[in-house]
């Protein structure tokens, strides 16, 4: 991740100001212009896209493709692509009435905004309300890319990557399997 | 663009493509003194270029240049611009390829007469059959380094294989084991032994597995009589006012418009660029497209009846280590008509990285039904299902209405499975989840085709002219010097990968254009 940046001090040090901002309870809060993810230590700045709608963004990521095993911080790079994008007004706009449509419904379903919906299936079912929609179909299709191809992610899934200059498996188990 | 021959050379034979067919027609004829141009769209990436990274290889390899589709089948859908996953690169698909190497069964050269009519299929024998082609056949495996003929071993199974090989044999197929491969079991030809890397779709970086790139080409080129020119994409076939062809026009990488003159052409894109080619090169002479009198140009596309089957196990296979695709389950490849369809099917060991398999274990899929299914891929094993699909007419490539970058429009594939291909496929999930099953499977995937790997037929092979666009060597019905020599010359697909025929039958037009030569006849 090129844009986020360790907070001073090894752990970060949380302002009181990010609790009147009323995230209490979860996990990346919103202060001035970037998001915090004090648990993993990361921040990321937005340039053009709201810092709320960058943290929805990552929220529905991990929603849409959800691994227990990966840190908020894979799903955060496989997004922040779109604040980039975002410097071109229209797809900004679509991606925040997206948003704020999105926060709508759960406000109507669930009386809190979409990142603040407690259960997963919850928000799942808001998002196959919206999987028809042109945004839902690109934000999942990048999702397919520029989530799975990180190969620091690769090892949570036993995936082991480039071989050949380790020589292959030859000498480094093709057929090591065991328990058949 | 200066090169070893001059354009307006008109005693060269062009070939278009440098692949399976055209790689190796252009080599074969080299190293029997002819004198060969051949243009390829794509660049040139030698063994050291190639990257151990699917998305990074696919966008240095395959063909990404604007395609259309259209009909009922899924890939349609979820690719709508990418209906084949194939290779523009010097080597054509034999850089991605996988080196699975079958012949042909005996019936499947008369699938006509076999299987009979049947509805809504353009099934047709071909004009050559397993007699004429054996020899061909043992030249072509000698040449790749076929394992398990000549003499030469098997691959070692991995662990991928031995998962599918327990679970067939308990289910008591008898048919199984590491394949025919054209992959090096041990030094031979000038190169080395397979090393197990896994990335045998990406390049084969040790150069053990076949390829017209570094095992046909440079041996061509060493005679002087072939000059390979990469970055030179064929646009158009002219003809004279006998209606013989005089050359082709092409763009080179600058973008600039290029004429090579040939003494013959021949044609060898892979099945949707070379129908495209004919069609483009339509003229006053012949309105509908070069060599297209029957319009069959661009009919009977094929592209296998295929399908994945991944089964998730209780503890770790890590199917990506070693060969991609050496093991094989052929007893359901026969011709049995109890089981509900006609012709039959092979199960091949497959293995595709998880980025891959992020994209194509169930396009479209989300939520945690699809990444529960991703969270299993270590404990992965994974078969490919490939089984001869029907011939229809009006499954074909056409002209779309989009264009390329330099004015020609693209070519549209169209495709509807056919109901014996439905029936097969669902058979062969059945088989491939019992296979798994058998061996303590908890959760299988019946996985949608990709898209094509396969693609033939679209300038079938035919008796009569009127029922295809070449006759039994690949050479037009209609222009006696322009020639096919591609996948889409096949007549009917069989159930067999089909990159050892394309090249026993390019090795065999190779003779063919030599004597038809040096008899001054073309
Ligand atoms: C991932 C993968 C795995 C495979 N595994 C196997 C396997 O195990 N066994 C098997 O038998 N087959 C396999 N295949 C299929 C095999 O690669 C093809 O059947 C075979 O390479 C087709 O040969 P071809 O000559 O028809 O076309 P190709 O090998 O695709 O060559 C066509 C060439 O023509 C060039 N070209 C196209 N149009 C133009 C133009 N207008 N001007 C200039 N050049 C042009 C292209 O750039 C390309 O390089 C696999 C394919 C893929 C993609
Ligand atoms: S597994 Fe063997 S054939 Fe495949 S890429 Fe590696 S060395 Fe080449």
């Amino acid at each position: 991740m090129q844009q986020h940046t360790q907070p001073q001090g090894g752990r970060p040090h949380i302002d009181r100001r990010l609790f009147l901002t009323g995230a209490a309870g979860a996990t990346i809060v919103v202060l001035s212009g970037a998001i915090f993810h004090p648990a993993e230590a990361w921040a990321l700045e937005t340039k053009n896209l709201k810092p709320e709608t960058m943290r929805t963004l990552i929220k529905m990521a991990r929603d849409i493709y959800p691994h227990d095993r990966l840190a908020d911080k894979f799903y955060a790079v496989a997004v922040k692509g779109y604040d980039e994008k975002a410097a071109d007004a229209a797809l900004r706009s679509t991606i925040e009435s997206a948003v704020a449509e999105l926060d709508a419904m759960a406000k109507t379903a669930y009386s809190a905004a979409y990142a603040n919906v407690g259960w997963e299936w919850e928000r799942t079912r808001l998002l196959e309300k919206i999987a028809a929609t042109p945004f839902f179909q690109s934000l999942r299709g990048g999702l397919v890319v520029s989530l799975y191809n990180q190969p620091e992610v690769w090892p949570a899934f036993g995936y082991e990557g480039e071989s050949a200059s380790k020589g292959g498996y030859i000498n480094r188990g093709f057929n090591d399997i065991a328990w058949l | 663009m200066a090169g070893k021959f001059d354009q307006n050379d008109a005693s060269v034979v062009v070939v278009v493509g440098s692949g399976a067919g055209g790689g190796t027609l252009a080599t074969e004829l080299a190293l029997k003194g002819v004198k060969v141009v051949c243009l390829e769209a794509g660049g040139r990436h030698e063994i050291e270029d190639f990257i151990n990274d699917e998305w990074a290889s696919f966008s240095q390899l395959a063909w990404t240049d604007m395609r259309t589709t259209s009909g009922s089948w899924r890939v349609a859908r979820d690719f709508a611009n990418l209906p084949a996953w194939i290779v523009k690169a010097v080597g054509g698909s034999t850089t991605h390829w996988a080196g699975a190497s079958l012949r042909f069964q005996d019936h499947e050269w008369k699938a006509r007469t076999t299987y009979g009519e049947l509805a809504g299929a353009s099934l047709l024998d071909w004009p050559i059959d397993s007699a004429e082609m054996a020899p061909w056949y043992t030249k072509a495996e000698d040449r790749m380094g076929v394992t398990r003929t000549h003499g030469i071993a098997g691959l070692p199974g991995n662990n991928n294989y031995k998962v599918l090989e327990a679970g067939a044999k308990k289910l008591g197929y008898k048919e199984v084991s590491t394949g025919r491969m054209a992959i090096n079991s041990a030094a031979r030809d000038g190169r080395g032994a397979c090393q197990q890397i896994g990335f045998c779709f990406q390049g084969c970086k040790s150069g053990a597995k076949w390829s017209t790139l570094y095992a046909e080409i440079p041996k061509g080129e060493a005679t002087n009589n072939l000059e390979v020119r990469p970055n030179s994409y064929v646009v158009r076939i002219e003809h004279d006012a006998s209606g013989k062809v005089t050359g082709v026009v092409y763009f080179d990488k600058e973008g600039r418009e290029q004429r090579q003159k040939a003494r013959i052409v021949a044609v060898a894109g892979n099945s949707i660029e070379s129908p495209r080619l004919l069609l483009n090169s339509a003229s006053n002479m012949f309105p509908q497209g070069l060599a297209n009198s029957s319009g069959q140009v661009g009919r009977n596309y094929m592209r296998h009846m295929t399908g994945s089957v991944y089964g998730v196990f209780q503890k770790p296979v890590k199917m990506w280590r070693g060969t991609t695709m050496a093991g094989i389950v052929s007893d359901e490849a026969r011709h049995d008509p109890k089981r509900g369809f006609v012709g039959g099917y092979e199960l091949e060991t497959l293995s595709i990285g998880l980025p891959f398999m992020a994209a194509f274990l169930d396009p479209g899929g989300w939520g945690r039904s699809f990444t529960s299914a991703m969270d299993g891929y270590e404990n992965m094993a994974g078969m490919w299902i490939v089984g001869e699909d029907m011939p229809r007419a009006d499954n074909r490539v056409t002209l779309s209405n989009a264009r390329d970058k330099h004015g020609y429009p693209v070519a549209n594939v169209h495709f509807d499975d056919h109901p014996n291909d439905v029936a097969m496929r669902s058979h062969a999930y059945n088989v491939g989840a019992a296979i798994y099953e058998a061996v303590g499977a908890t959760r299988t995937f019946p996985t949608t085709p990709y898209p094509s790997t396969h693609n033939l037929g679209t300038n079938r092979m035919s008796e009569n002219a009127r029922d295809g666009v070449v006759n039994r060597w690949g050479q037009t019905h209609d222009v006696k010097n322009l020639f096919v020599s591609d996948g889409s010359q096949f007549t009917t697909g069989a159930a067999e990968n089909p990159t050892l025929t394309i090249v026993a039958l390019a090795l065999r037009q190779a003779d063919y254009i030599v004597n038809q030569m040096s008899k001054n006849v073309i």
